[in-house]
Parts: structure tokens; C-alpha cells; sequence
């Protein structure tokens, strides 16, 4: 009962008019964001780190959790009326959502899409009610090497598994891993990598590094690559769903949540692998198997709620242990770093008031999400309609403005520059951005929990593996780098290509085909990471 | 895709492997320039971290090379509003580069208002805007609404600049 009193605290304090005022900012601003092409929640909640700088950081991160929690509802509203999903997460979505607008059944794919993401995020939300706390008390008794371990677990994840590309995801951890070196070694006080720059001794700003890569990178590479032709949206009423939908809808919603949540959950991450389980299940179920390809509307609502209920999943790995899996969280963590407060399983006895409240606020910020977006569906679709030279040239504007005023100093701007020019080398070059980020952050939270294993063992290797928990992870990271490489290595023998991304893409050529492989690759990866 | 380009695009990939390869050898010879002093409290010292750093950019350099040079080419990133049908873009982004750096350069002597107008102006042009009466009252809205936004919401001062006196 302790958890629900603090509960009820936290609702007491995310309930003031201020912090209420906070979430609806959050929601408003995420769901824009989330329609808006090129700009998504990470780097929203990048831009903002500014601003919220002399904010109350509860409120902040009240705002932060709207802008997260509205990012997914506005992405699929893109992705089904436009069939160009920003990000992989909302790529399932796009497949059955967009066929079911061009059959003029946009408003109950909006319907299904934004009633299940809040049946998956209120339900995700009590599960990390429950579950965050176990973690933490759990995560308490680990010692350094078990940190280690957990932290290079999550590195190795997010590099290897996620990406379609192995050897360029650990490119782009190698980068953000050198970045995070930068600047004065806390323990022996020697400088790294500053090359005699006084500007580079205290390391590179977060913030800095934040926005360049997801602000003025990304922009940089729209601009480089500016559809010329505006993209076509189908117009839309206001959502709503027939008896029949609601009929096909709720069990896809459930089992999409209960794909959702632990795959979020666990440090590895990730809303790809179970918005994809999600469809293969649902298409298995259905009693309409001949819809899915054509727009079956249980092909919306499982994949749907199976992203929202990730992204509530996500910030168990964030709250309980320190250790964020997507790019929004690691912007919230380095927010939390920012205003000088430990993240970690610490988190949770040091700052109650704040965890708390803002666990409530996902409750508010999911109900609000609902609110706004039911009604208001044809409002939002209208921003995809705003002049791109406003919208990237206004990105560069507010992500200088942003990155400058932390420090007030033109040298910061170089650094923009410089790391936004290596955001754009790593789209072009096919390098995912998530590993770079994340490279930076915890790449040097594992640097001192290795240091502190090596201090404990008294320099003897073996205190790397001196806790179970650790050895049972090395065996785990080890099984997830050689078994991809097995399957990869018997399908070429069997010379069927393995590229995930590929599969999907050529599926909308060939349906009936390409299909079949997919739903052969994503038993291959229910069986790679049960195990 | 004929053979030309995709001999360019191996080329040009070839030499972002050779940039990890590089940062790789800073990051390693910038470690082996640090003072290690054995001591109970910090028994693998400084270096240890950079090196394996420095060992996982060398390996995937090595690693992208090898892929590249068997064909396997990356694919840009996709997005809702990038087309990646058409080669970048330099017209696009060599004035968008330009105006950011003329900003950089700017801010502190014109200050924020004047450096903000032109860098929201000019890479609104750049990114094929044409009414430029709109986008000019646009930039000037965007710079003097930050510059007083921050001072008054926010407290942070952005430098006045030449405008000093008058803002």
C-alpha cells in the first residue's frame, strides 16, 4: 500500500494548477511535434533543456513526460495519413493505417489508433507502478560490477540488436563513446581529448551534443534532401469507431500491450521488435486475414498499443537503474544529470516527491492525450500542411538559440556545428543516431562504475565477473552477438536476405511473398531474445 | 543505379571509414600521452577506457571498409519529408552552413536580434522560401520575441549587441 500512497502524493502534486498547466503544455506541444515532419519528442524535449534550465524540475519533467507521451500519439497520426512514418517504431502502423485512409477509413484508424495507445499507456503506466519499485528494490543491492555489466548490456543492445546495420551501429557507439571522453577525467584530473581548448575541459554540454545531433543534424539532412514535391495527406473528419471496430479492436489492444511493456522494459529496449510481434499475432488471429495488407483495422490497434505500452516500459529501465533505451529518455536523464540530481535506483528513496509526481503525470498526460487528440484529429493534420523553409529554418534558429544561451558562448556554437555536421554524416552514411547519444551518456557513468570494480577487486580482472548477476549478463550479451550471426550465416547458406528494414519496404510490392519472410524473421527474433 | 555512381558512393563512403579510422588513432594517441599512476584507488587509470574506445572505432572502421568495399552501401536515413531519390543537395546546404556561421560570428557584436533575423532569414531563403516580406517579418518577430521571451520569462540576458542601447 506504500506504492499507492506515494502514488496519491504524486497525484496531489502533479494536480496543482501550474504542474496541470505544465502537462497540457507538454501534450499540446508533443502531439505537434509528433505530427510535424522532422521533428520528433527527443528532440523537442533537446530544444527545451534551455528553457527549462531555471524551471521547477518537477514541472519540467511533467512537461517532458507529455512531450513523450504525445510524440507517439502525433507520429501515428502521420504515419497513417501519410504513409511516411518518422520513425521505425510507427513503420507497422503506416502498413495497415494508411491503407485503411486511403479506403476512407481514416477516422477509425485514428480511433482505434489513439483510444489503444491509451488503453496501452494507462495500462503500461500501472505496470511501471508495480514493477519500478521491485527493480529498485532489487537494483539497490548490486554492486559495481553488476552496473558495469547492466550498462554495457544496454550499450550492446541498442547497437547490435535494434539497428539493421551491426558494424555501423558500433561506429556510431564508438563516436559518442570518444565524445563522452572529452574533458577532464574525474579521477586523475587529467584532461582527454581537449586538445588545449579551455572550452572542452568540462566535457561537452549534454545539451549541446543533444541538440546538434537531433536538431541541427536532422535538418541538415532534410535540407540536403528536401522533398520538392509537397507529400499528399488524405483528408480527415473526427475520429470515431463503429460497434464492429470497437469488436476488432480491444483484444488487439491488450495483447499489444501485454508485447509492449516487457520489451520496453527490459534494458535492451526497443518499440520495433514488439509493434512487429504485435502484427504477426494479430494477422495470425484475425478472422480477416485476407484484410491485413489492405487496411485491417486490428493491424492499427495491436501495433499501436504495443508502441505506447513500450514507451511506459521505457522509463522503468530510466527510473529503476539510471539507464535510458530510446533517445527521449536519455534527453530526460541528461536533463535530470543537468540539474545536478544522481539518477539510479537512489532516485526513487532521494526523490520521491519528483518520481512520483511524474509517474502520476503520465496518468494525467495519457488521459489529456486522449482529450485533445479525439476531437481534434483534423486540427493536427493541418500542421502537415505548414511551409517546410518555416519549419526546418526555424529548427536551426531555436537550436542555436538554445544551445547558445546555456553558456552564452560562441564556442558552444562551434561545437553545434561541428557535431551537427556529424549528425548529418551519420544519416547519410547510414549510422544510426541512438547508439551515438547514448554513447555519450552512459559511456562515462560506465567508465566510473568499471573504475570502482577495478578499485573494489584491487586491480585483478577477475572482479568484472564477481557478482552472479554480472556473469549471467556477459553470457547473455554474449548469446545476443553470436546468434544473430548464426541465423544470418544459415539464412545465406539458404540465400534468403535478412535485411529487416528491406522485408517491410518490399512488402509493399509484393504482399504475399515478402510477408511470409517476415513472419519467419520475427520468430527467429521472439526465439533470439527470450533466450 | 548505373556503375559510375555507385563507384562514387563507394569512394565517398570508403572515406567516412577513413575518418572513424582517425578519430580512432586520436582518441588513442591522446590516451597514450596521459600519466597512469599506479595507485590502489584507480587501478586502471585514464587510459584504460580510451583504448578500448579507441579499439572499437579502429575495429568498425576496418569493419565498414571491408562492407563497403563488397558492396554492402549504406542507405540514408528515411524520413517524411526527405526524398532520397535525388543526391544531396549542396545548394541547399552550403548557404544553410553559411548563415549559421555568419550567425556564430555575428551574435556577440550585432547581437542576438540582428544575428538571429539573419539566420532565420537567410535559411528560410536557402531552404527555397520566396516571399520574402513575410519571411523577413517573420525573422524579425521570431529574434525580438526570443531575445525578450528570455530576458523577461526566462532571465537570461542574450547579447544586445550594437542594439544595446535601443533594446
Amino acid at each position: 500500500m506504500d506504492t499507492l500512497n506515494l502514488l496519491m502524493d504524486g497525484f496531489a502534486s502533479a494536480l496543482t494548477p501550474i504542474n496541470l498547466l505544465f502537462a497540457f503544455a507538454g501534450v499540446v506541444l508533443g502531439t505537434a511535434v509528433g505530427v510535424l515532419p522532422g521533428i520528433g519528442p527527443a528532440m523537442a524535449v533537446a530544444l527545451l533543456l534551455p528553457v527549462t534550465f531555471g524551471m521547477e524540475t518537477s514541472s519540467a519533467l511533467i512537461m517532458f513526460a507529455g512531450i513523450y507521451y504525445g510524440g507517439m500519439y502525433g507520429g501515428s497520426t502521420t504515419s497513417i495519413l501519410l504513409n511516411t512514418p518518422g520513425e521505425s517504431a510507427t513503420v507497422i502502423t503506416a502498413i495497415e493505417g494508411h491503407k485503411m485512409a486511403k479506403a476512407g477509413r481514416a477516422s477509425q484508424a485514428l480511433a482505434t489508433a489513439a483510444i489503444g495507445s491509451f488503453v496501452a499507456g494507462t495500462i503500461g503506466t500501472a505496470l511501471l507502478v508495480t514493477v519500478t519499485p521491485i527493480v529498485v528494490k532489487f537494483a539497490v543491492s548490486l554492486g559495481a560490477p553488476s552496473y558495469f555489466a547492466i550498462m554495457v548490456l544496454s550499450l550492446v543492445t541498442v547497437t547490435a540488436v535494434l539497428g539493421s546495420s551491426k558494424i555501423r551501429g558500433f561506429a556510431s557507439l564508438g563516436l559518442g563513446l570518444a565524445i563522452g571522453l572529452i574533458g577532464m577525467d574525474p579521477v586523475s584530473g587529467q584532461k582527454r581529448l581537449t586538445f588545449g581548448f579551455a572550452p572542452l575541459v568540462d566535457g561537452i554540454d549534454i545539451v549541446v551534443v543533444a541538440v546538434a545531433v537531433f536538431a541541427i543534424g536532422e535538418a541538415l539532412w532534410i535540407a540536403a534532401h528536401l522533398r520538392l514535391t509537397p507529400t499528399r495527406t488524405i483528408p480527415v473528419g473526427t475520429p470515431w469507431m463503429g460497434k464492429e471496430d470497437w469488436k476488432r479492436s480491444w483484444k488487439p489492444w491488450l495483447r499489444g500491450t501485454a508485447f509492449g511493456f516487457p520489451f520496453g522494459a527490459l534494458p535492451a529496449g526497443g518499440a520495433e521488435v514488439p509493434t512487429f510481434l504485435s502484427y504477426v499475432t494479430e494477422k495470425k488471429l484475425s478472422k480477416h486475414p485476407e484484410e491485413f495488407g489492405h487496411g485491417a483495422i486490428e493491424g492499427v490497434a495491436g501495433p499501436e498499443a504495443a508502441n505506447n505500452a513500450s514507451a511506459a516500459g521505457t522509463l522503468t529501465p530510466m527510473l529503476a537503474l539510471g539507464l535510458p533505451t530510446n533517445a527521449t529518455a536519455a534527453v530526460m536523464l541528461a536533463f535530470l544529470t543537468m540539474k545536478g540530481i544522481q539518477p539510479g535506483p537512489f532516485l526513487f528513496e532521494n526523490e520521491p516527491d519528483l518520481v512520483w509526481a511524474l509517474i502520476a503525470s503520465l496518468f494525467i498526460g495519457n488521459t489529456l492525450l486522449l482529450l485533445i487528440n479525439l476531437p481534434l484529429a483534423p486540427l493536427w493534420a493541418r500542421l502537415l500542411k505548414i511551409p517546410r523553409p518555416y519549419l526546418y529554418a526555424g529548427i536551426l534558429f531555436f537550436a542555436t538559440l538554445g544551445a547558445f544561451s546555456v553558456n552564452m558562448q560562441v564556442a558552444d556554437l562551434w561545437i553545434l556545428l561541428l557535431i551537427g555536421l556529424l549528425g548529418f554524416a551519420l544519416r547519410r552514411f547510414g549510422l544510426p543516431v541512438l547508439p551515438l547519444i547514448l554513447g555519450v551518456i552512459i559511456g562515462p557513468m560506465a567508465e566510473e562504475q568499471l573504475r570502482k570494480t577495478f578499485q573494489l577487486s584491487a586491480g585483478s580482472v577477475s572482479g568484472i565477473w564477481s557478482e552472479p548477476l554480472a556473469v549471467g549478463i556477459y553470457i547473455l550479451i554474449a548469446i545476443l552477438l553470436i546468434l544473430p550471426m548464426l541465423i544470418s550465416f544459415i539464412r545465406r547458406s539458404r540465400g534468403i536476405q535478412s535485411d529487416l528494414v528491406e522485408t517491410v519496404l518490399g512488402e509493399e510490392h509484393e504482399p504475399a511473398k515478402h510477408k511470409a519472410e517476415l513472419t519467419g524473421e520475427k520468430e527467429q527474433r521472439v526465439g533470439k531474445d527470450e533466450s | 543505379m548505373s556503375e559510375v555512381s555507385t563507384a562514387k558512393k563507394k569512394r565517398v563512403e570508403l572515406l567516412f571509414a577513413a575518418f572513424l579510422l582517425l578519430i580512432g588513432i586520436i582518441v588513442f594517441v591522446d590516451a597514450s600521452q596521459l600519466h597512469s599512476t599506479y595507485s590502489q584507488a584507480d587501478a586502471i587509470g585514464p587510459k584504460a577506457v580510451p583504448y578500448i574506445v579507441s579499439g572499437i572505432l579502429v575495429l568498425s572502421a576496418i569493419a565498414l571498409g571491408i562492407t563497403v568495399v563488397r558492396g554492402n552501401l549504406a542507405a540514408g536515413e528515411e524520413g517524411e519529408d526527405v526524398d532520397l531519390s535525388q543526391p544531396s543537395d549542396w545548394k541547399v546546404v552550403l548557404p544553410l552552413l553559411g548563415f549559421f556561421v555568419l550567425n556564430l560570428l555575428l551574435i556577440n557584436w550585432a547581437g542576438w536580434v540582428i544575428s538571429g533575423t539573419i539566420l532565420f532569414f537567410g535559411t528560410a531563403i536557402s531552404l527555397g522560401s520566396r516571399r520574402w516580406v513575410l519571411t523577413l517579418v517573420i525573422s524579425l518577430v521570431l529574434a525580438l520575441g526570443s531575445f525578450y521571451g528570455f530576458y523577461l520569462g526566462l532571465g537570461i540576458k542574450l547579447p544586445a549587441g550594437i542594439l544595446s542601447g535601443v533594446l
